[in-house]
């Protein structure tokens, strides 16, 4: 192997490329990128980005010095519009053409919108910084969406003294991620602080003076922010005969076609830990998935390694930090394994099937929750790691 | 080799203890400390994994 093109170059498409030299690959790797930027972090976007605590120079994923180590044929600024996987040709924007022998296929997601014009979307650093010029002491921003990223966001605005209007569809921000009791907690920290948290809310456009619901109200706003998921960046591919079903679908290897793998927000895999085909959007899983995905382009026949991460993420909303660990969704039941709900202290834990599927902590100490992280890991059950009889009180 | 944290870039994940347990811990907010500035040859893979899964990009190696 002496091409392997990197089709995507945030976290998970960087992961791979410094995993390939870190495995002795001294082949060619381009690595492609649409944003101009050279790769930087996102998770700060929403917090110290918007905050205006940190400027760009902070969000650095490596130095140039780094980068300029990897040795890469790196193509900023551009697209990738098309695979040829019989000719192993990536198609650029540009008209280029990059050929391959390996492909890693890293082109994450992008915010769903809504209809009408002028909402902000918070993905990129051009996003981060246009909505931040904004956010100034009396100004009215509406969030749609509570989700962790519309949280984050309300969460900051309101430190920086806007009004801010959450609208959420569901009855219970959150609930089918992390359980209803758990969301009830985590939208009461933002009423709390004053914030107008409307839910089984549904927004149906973007208007001029803010947006419309589905009954036909207008709600005023100087800007809205339109936080309600993401879709996967998968259109370059079709017509390519690779299978996409809510991302490019991959075994446990991350292996989507013989010598194609794909990493990161993209990437919908078979986790062999869970049992069950993922698709995770989280930081920290990107890294590691490029790490897997590169490592796997160049191994052996037989050699290969599954995939079978145990999945992390954390939010910073106020003063507060959520952390957790395990896939939740799907989950039949939650238990408060340590603290309290109420006091906003707590590690609740999940249970799918009869194994702990799922951690998710809040204000506790790192080795309160790692114990749990080790639970998952090892797929114990739950019947005999959370005790029958503790005050565990389901909720 | 030597390895440089920057602490205020932390996001408390613990993902380098996982990684490389002799080398990092977390003080009670979960900031990741180091255990050990000079690290030797035993520990310079579980430390480049440390380095790459770092979701705050906030290790690095460098030559001693």
């Amino acid at each position: 192997m002496r091409r392997i093109a990197v089709v995507g170059a945030s976290a998970a498409g960087l992961s791979a490329a410094e995993t390939l030299r870190r495995e002795g690959y001294d082949g060619t790797i381009t690595l492609v990128g649409e944003e101009p930027e050279p790769p930087y972090d996102r998770p700060p976007l929403s917090k110290q980005v918007l905050a205006a605590e940190w400027e760009r120079d902070r969000l650095a994923l490596r130095t140039s010095a780094d980068l300029a180590a990897l040795d890469l044929d790196l193509r900023l600024g551009v697209a990738a519009t098309g695979l040829e996987l019989v000719s192993r040709t990536v198609e650029l924007g540009d008209g280029s053409e990059v050929p391959y022998d390996g492909l890693i296929v890293a082109t994450g997601v992008r915010p769903r919108r809504l209809p009408g014009e002028g909402a902000h979307v918070l993905r990129t650093l051009d996003d981060a910084l246009t909505l931040r010029e904004r956010l100034r002491p009396g100004q009215r921003l509406v969030v749609v969406g509570a989700g962790f990223l519309g949280a984050e966001a309300a969460a900051v605005a309101w430190r920086l003294g806007a009004e801010v209007t959450v609208l959420e569809p569901a009855a219970v921000p959150l609930a089918h991620a992390v359980g209803a009791e758990v969301g009830r907690m985590l939208a009461q920290v933002h009423v709390d602080r004053g914030i107008d948290l409307r839910c089984g809310v549904t927004v149906t456009e973007v208007t001029e003076d803010g947006v419309r619901l589905a009954g036909g109200e207008e709600i005023e706003a100087h800007e809205v922010l339109v936080a309600i998921g993401s879709l996967p960046n998968t259109e370059w591919l079709e017509g390519s005969g690779l299978t996409v079903g809510d991302g490019l679908v991959c075994d446990q290897y991350c292996e989507a076609a013989k010598n194609v793998y794909a990493a990161g927000d993209v990437a919908r895999w078979y986790n062999p830990l869970f049992g069950a085909s993922m698709r995770i959007e989280h930081r920290t899983n990107a890294a590691e998935q490029g790490m897997a995905a590169a490592r796997n382009l160049l191994a052996a026949e037989g050699a290969r390694k599954p995939f079978a991460p145990v999945p992390y993420f954390w939010s910073d909303q106020y003063d507060m930090k959520i952390q957790a660990y395990g896939f939740l969704r799907g989950h039949d039941e939650v238990a408060v394994l340590e603290g309290d709900l109420a006091q906003r202290r707590f590690v609740v834990g999940y249970r799918t099937g009869d194994r702990v599927s799922g951690a998710l902590a809040v204000g506790m100490p790192p080795k309160a929750i790692r114990r749990w992280r080790q639970a998952i890991a090892t797929g114990a059950a739950w019947h005999e790691t959370v005790r029958t009889g503790a005050p565990a009180a389901e909720v | 080799m030597k390895v440089e944290l920057e602490a205020d870039k932390c996001v408390a994940s613990g993902q380098c203890v996982v990684a490389a347990m002799d080398v990092f811990d977390q003080d009670d907010d979960g900031i990741a400390i180091l255990l050990t500035e000079q690290i030797g040859d035993d520990q310079l893979d579980d430390v480049k994994e440390a380095v790459a899964v770092c979701p705050a990009a906030a290790i690095r190696l460098v030559q001693a």
